[in-house]
């Protein structure tokens, strides 16, 4: 099996350690989605504040990170919030593809587009830099902890989701 | 008394019987403390098992033919050895279900659908796994009926100071004879008297009792006691219901088919008596003669030698990892090793129960992280996660210090 560095990279535990975004915000203005993985009760919370600008483009203004879990569930979630605040809903979206085919490897029911599951090296969309989340590359090892990983990822889309319903 | 039976159980011959724990992972040796959510099980269950499949399986309780009664009687042996080995009064009480799970369910299903109505109070308590809430849970939604709670302590016991309060007027209690996170074992006694003089119907959940420690379920006084096969030795797919005769005569049949009828008409049927009432369909028969078989191994080592290595290592465990680990640990649970099972619902500080158990990992060490299928309990003692290691038959004090070594390297690696 694979060693700990391999999974556990630095900048992994730097996120664990100190997550970015960590908090609450008023509901509304924010929408505030929870996220399960039933199996190991790890748990995401999230707080996401959506405006539309001039051009009726819907963006991330801002947004917070609530929950518990392992290391690589909170990282990913600190991660994820570093990456999607201030982009538009689509290019969160867009992102949100190119992480998950870099976790598809092994897993082809983690969620998101069956389709776009490829080699984890070869990332199919790199025009979108995955910045930190490239060191989450390494999870696709151990398979078990995907859904840790993707857990975030998952609760961002069904915050997209309720707000495009509601 | 020789080294190898300083603990009361041989467990160097006795790992000879458990050839899936010789092997390396990563060239290192195996250490399975996971036992609690299932055991591994011993040459002779896969053989006794093996043995029906190669000479003697055919179904039970139909063919004229001398293979198919060789079989019968294989599958009526296993369960006269159940009830031997927890001291039914009669082996018509012993009714084989396909898991503790489904033990309960049919309880819930049978006895209580039959006997409880809209407004009845039925008691359950905090320390149980969720097979012993959501059945009643279901039945309650069902029925509208009101669902009251035992606490527990901070030390994960059953707060039992207004036990007969609680009990007032409730028409059953549900109890675990040992809890699956803190390893609290639960007073029956206690709790069977108070449910008898609330005129109320217990059912206990020995899944984590029968396989550690000797039970008499006559004299425990329950009327019902449910457990599963996979956790004792035996394999999955097979578990137990015992309850009184009277009782389990009175109701009404769970599942419906073939095998639990003795006359079937176009107007109806008429169910066959005990236990054949409550096991239709093809029942789990090299299951049930592997169970039959991991209960002569336990016969065979004695459940009081059993018990007593098992305080012996968590005793070992409980002041190994405190010794090691200091202020970093947090053990849930009783702090006396008589009044629990070899359950060791573990917390590091700094470092989630995924990540531990990844790093335990590393090192082939199996435990298991996570809720443990309790999560009343798991709110109720602030964690989301821990990290179980649970000892059985074939565990030593070389696991513990495995587990207690790797630990420290799981702190060191989380450190700040």
């Amino acid at each position: 099996m694979s060693g700990l560095e391999d999974l556990y990279r630095e900048i992994i535990l730097d996120h664990y350690r100190s997550p970015r975004n960590r908090g609450q915000l008023d509901t509304p203005p924010a929408h505030r989605t929870e996220g399960f993985n039933p199996l190991c009760g790890d748990e995401v919370v999230l707080y996401v504040e959506v405006e539309s600008d001039s051009d009726g483009v819907e963006r991330v203004t801002d947004i917070k990170v609530d929950g518990q879990g392992c290391s690589i569930s909170q990282s990913s979630a600190s991660m994820m919030s570093a990456a999607v605040k201030g982009k538009t809903i689509e290019e969160a979206n867009a992102l949100s593809s190119t992480f998950k085919s870099m976790m598809s490897i092994h897993e082809h029911d983690i969620g998101g587009d069956g389709s776009e599951a490829g080699p984890a090296n070869e990332s199919p969309t790199a025009e979108l830099p995955l910045g930190d989340l490239e060191a989450l590359r390494g999870v696709v090892k151990f398979p078990v902890r995907i859904k840790c990983a993707t857990l975030s990822w998952n609760t961002l889309a069904q915050v997209f989701d309720e707000l495009a319903s509601s | 008394m020789s080294d190898d039976t300083v603990h009361g159980l041989d467990v160097t011959a006795i790992r000879k019987d458990f050839p899936i724990l010789d092997q390396l992972q990563d060239g290192k040796r195996l250490v399975f403390l996971d036992s609690a959510a299932s055991s591994q099980r011993p040459n002779q269950v896969i053989a006794a098992m093996d043995d029906l499949y190669h000479h003697s399986y055919a179904n039970v309780h139909r063919g004229v033919y001398q293979m198919a009664e060789r079989a019968t009687n294989a599958y009526e042996s296993a369960r006269r050895r159940v009830a031997r080995f927890i001291q039914a009064p009669s082996e018509s009480e012993v009714v084989f279900t396909k898991n503790g799970t489904e033990a309960i369910n049919l309880v819930s299903n049978s006895w209580g659908r039959a006997n409880l109505k809209p407004g009845d109070a039925i008691v359950l308590t905090m320390l149980e796994h969720h097979a012993n809430i959501v059945p009643w849970q279901m039945l309650a939604a069902e029925l509208d009926l009101e669902v009251r709670w035992i606490p527990v302590t901070d030390d994960g016991r059953l707060d039992l100071t207004e036990l007969d309060r609680r009990m007032d007027g409730a028409k059953l209690l549900a109890f675990t004879a040992m809890s699956n996170v803190t390893g609290a074992l639960s007073p029956g006694d206690q709790l069977v008297a108070a449910a008898r003089s609330a005129g109320a119907v217990t059912v206990v959940d020995a899944c984590q009792w029968v396989p550690h420690l000797p039970i008499d379920v006559s004299a425990l006084g329950a009327d019902f006691v449910a457990f599963t096969g996979h956790k004792m030795l035996g394999p999955t797919g097979i578990g137990v219901l015992w309850g009184r005769e009277a009782l389990l005569d009175a109701m009404p049949p769970f599942l419906g088919g073939g095998g639990m009828i003795l006359n079937v008409t176009t107007e109806g049927f008429v169910t066959d008596g005990l236990p054949g009432k409550f096991e239709a369909g093809t029942p789990p028969i090299a299951e049930a003669v592997g169970l039959g078989a991991a209960v002569d191994y336990l016969e065979t080592l004695g459940m009081e030698a059993v018990r007593r290595h098992e305080v012996e290592l968590t005793a070992y465990a409980l002041r190994k990892l405190t010794e090691d680990l200091g202020d970093v640990i947090t053990i849930h649970g009783p702090a006396e090793p008589a009044t629990r099972g070899g359950v060791l619902s573990i917390e590091l500080e700094g470092v989630h129960a995924h990540d531990v158990s990844q790093v335990l990992d590393t090192d082939a060490i199996c435990i298991r992280p996570g809720h443990h299928c309790a999560k009343p309990l798991m709110r109720h003692l602030g964690v989301a996660a821990t990290a179980r290691a649970s000892f059985y038959v074939y565990n030593d004090t070389s696991d513990v210090d495995a587990l207690a070594a790797a630990l420290i390297k799981a702190r060191d690696f989380f450190a700040i």
